[in-house]
């Protein structure tokens, strides 16, 4: 498997990364690299085996929908790096 | 007396609980260590001697108004220094997980485990250098620089928590909290001569620990006993309402008996785990612990694991996909960093390509990619299903076996850079570890000799799901019958 540079500008795009050229071209390589010898899964045959979802036997993990004390405002947006009227601040999506 | 930093944890609380020591006393000793050869090995990213000392005074406080009114038990680690891997959050210090991206980030709350060991009344006298998110094997990823192994300053300490791994190595602390998501706290153990354990998956509430890969992620304590590591394990374990996948089972009291007597335990020693390219003193020194065993009244088998030369795709391709989904969160929005003032997809970008170093970025992207559409199936549905193979080679062996003996990693610790620029032989490190987090069986590591350089040599016992108590039996005898775990490196103290 060999990657082609617009396929990594993709799985960047894909991963909301902005990568320099070099790191481009790098990860084309290593990832084509690391996909190679993931290959050798490829060939094995695993029609009838179901992937594993968890390896914890399935349980009912639901709880009482009670009221717990969380955060407060001020340590929720205490590590914001920028809030305006107690809310989180981002550029406009609509102009 | 030995010297205080010699202690064991349980000869350490004893000391503090029998006046001989205060809390106060023995977090200074450590604190002064720190001070003198935090410089060279380099394992904390975040120092809290305030907080320390703090909590010590607390401590010895709690101790002279419980002796004029005894109520119940003593805390069972009260007054006892400790460090806390950067992945795991404590409450108003900064947590970076060794990247850039969090530099800033100050958790408002505890993780569960961290909390247990504080309500035993521990001392945190910092937070230990990681690989970025964990994601690596020898801490040379973390954004604050590589952490050197105290048995050799040229070579690094494993990873990736190589950071708690030195620090209990060069006797800074008597124990540390760490993670293992692919062999995270067994490899730097093995690496720096000390015991760690990765519990089963779901015995240790994950809540508060920063997510790598949430299927195969488990938080573990390193010490320099099985005793040690068997006392922290048994506060952190249980169930937790915050953690879903934390199992509401009870965590039995753990029991060891004064004589090492391992009469009735089948050992399986799998033959996919001596394979060509094993570092040879390695495997000399792992069977050498199994006859050990044996001696000790264990039955021994060879058995095979017969997918265990898949595990390093299947982890490849899986850890990745479920980091990439994890780590979408940092988009400079609600914390970390945040650059750029563009739209909003550029602000996510641009935050996270000037976060986030090169091999989290090569994660992300490695598990975008299997995710992809065109590729799921072929890539990480395919990944699951070999998975299934894996956890089913552990059930057949644990059928005619109790515990399986193996080694860590192929090798004691490399030089510091050998694997830069290539990745895919960093990831060949992690041969011999990804397989119980795949399969979610629990792992111990411990001391079982030196190499030709002085360099320790690790094994590991796995077992079956919530059978660490079989672990710490066997890690707890072999320890009785020999002394590796209480060789000590030789650091200059300046």
């Amino acid at each position: 498997m060999t990657l082609t540079l617009a396929e990594v500008e993709h799985i960047a795009e894909l991963a909301r990364l902005t990568l320099t050229d070099e790191e481009k071209e790098r990860f084309r390589e290593q990832l084509s690299d690391i996909l190679d010898y993931a290959d050798k899964l490829l060939a094995l045959d695993t029609g009838e085996i179901p992937p594993t979802f968890s390896v914890l036997p399935p349980r009912s993990v639901l709880r009482p929908d009670r009221p717990h004390p969380g955060l407060s405002l001020e340590e929720l947006l205490r590590n914001a790096p920028q809030t305006e009227q107690d809310q989180f601040r981002v550029p406009p999506v609509l102009e | 007396m030995r010297e205080p930093v010699e202690f064991t944890v349980l000869e350490a609380v004893q000391a503090i609980q029998k006046g001989q020591i205060s809390s106060r006393e023995l977090t200074q000793v450590c604190l002064q260590r720190i001070t003198a050869l935090e410089p060279t090995l380099r394992a904390y990213i975040t120092l809290t001697p305030d907080l320390a000392m703090a909590q010590a005074d607390a401590a010895d406080k709690f101790l002279a108004e419980w002796r004029q009114y005894p109520q119940g038990a003593l805390p069972p680690l009260l007054g006892l220094p400790i460090a806390v891997k950067d992945v795991l959050c404590l409450a108003n210090v900064r947590c970076t997980c060794g990247s850039r991206i969090l530099e800033n980030f100050i958790p408002p709350y505890s993780a569960t485990a961290v909390e247990r060991l504080l309500s035993a009344g521990v001392v945190v006298t910092g937070k230990t250098n990681t690989d970025e998110f964990a994601m690596g094997s020898s801490t040379e990823n973390s954004a604050y620089g590589a952490t050197h192994n105290p048995w050799d300053l040229q070579r690094v300490p494993g990873g990736s928590s190589g950071g708690s791994a030195a620090v209990v190595a060069a006797r800074l602390v008597f124990a540390a909290m760490g993670t293992d998501t692919g062999g995270s706290v067994r490899q730097p153990a093995s690496f720096c001569g000390v015991t760690g354990l990765k519990p089963t998956y779901g015995r240790v509430s994950r809540y508060g620990l920063v997510a790598y890969g949430s299927s195969l992620d488990c938080i573990g304590p390193m010490a320099r006993t099985t005793e040690d590591v068997a006392l922290l394990y048994s506060i952190m374990a249980g169930y937790d309402r915050r953690d879903a996948t934390s199992m509401d089972l009870p965590v039995p009291p753990i029991q060891f008996s004064d004589k090492p007597n391992l009469k009735g335990v089948r050992v399986g020693v799998p033959k996919e785990y001596f394979i060509s390219g094993i570092q040879p003193e390695v495997e000399k020194a792992v069977r050498q612990a199994v006859a050990l065993m044996q001696t000790l009244g264990a039955e021994i088998h060879e058995i095979s694991l017969p997918h265990t030369h898949y595990a390093l795709p299947v982890y490849y391709l899986i850890a990745p996909a479920e980091a990439s989904a994890n780590l979408a969160r940092y988009d400079g929005v609600r914390y970390g960093l945040r650059e750029s003032d563009g739209d909003t997809l550029e602000l996510f970008r641009n935050s996270r390509g000037a976060g986030f170093g090169p091999e989290v970025k090569r994660r992300i992207m490695l598990g975008t990619y299997a995710l992809s559409a065109g590729y799921y199936d072929a890539y990480y549905a395919q990944a699951q299903k070999v998975r299934t193979l894996i956890k089913r080679d552990f059930e057949t062996a644990f059928e005619s076996v109790d515990i399986i003996a193996a080694p860590v990693a192929p090798t004691t610790a490399f030089p510091i850079g050998r694997h830069s620029g290539d990745p895919l032989a960093m990831y060949l490190e992690d041969i011999f570890t990804l397989t119980a987090n795949l399969a979610g069986v629990p792992g111990l590591a411990f001391p079982v000799g030196f190499d030709e350089h002085l360099l320790p040599i690790g094994m590991q016992i796995m077992g079956p799901h919530f059978r660490e108590d079989l672990l710490f039996k066997v890690g707890h005898a072999y320890q009785q019958a020999t002394d590796w775990h209480q060789k000590m490196p030789l650091l200059e103290v300046s």
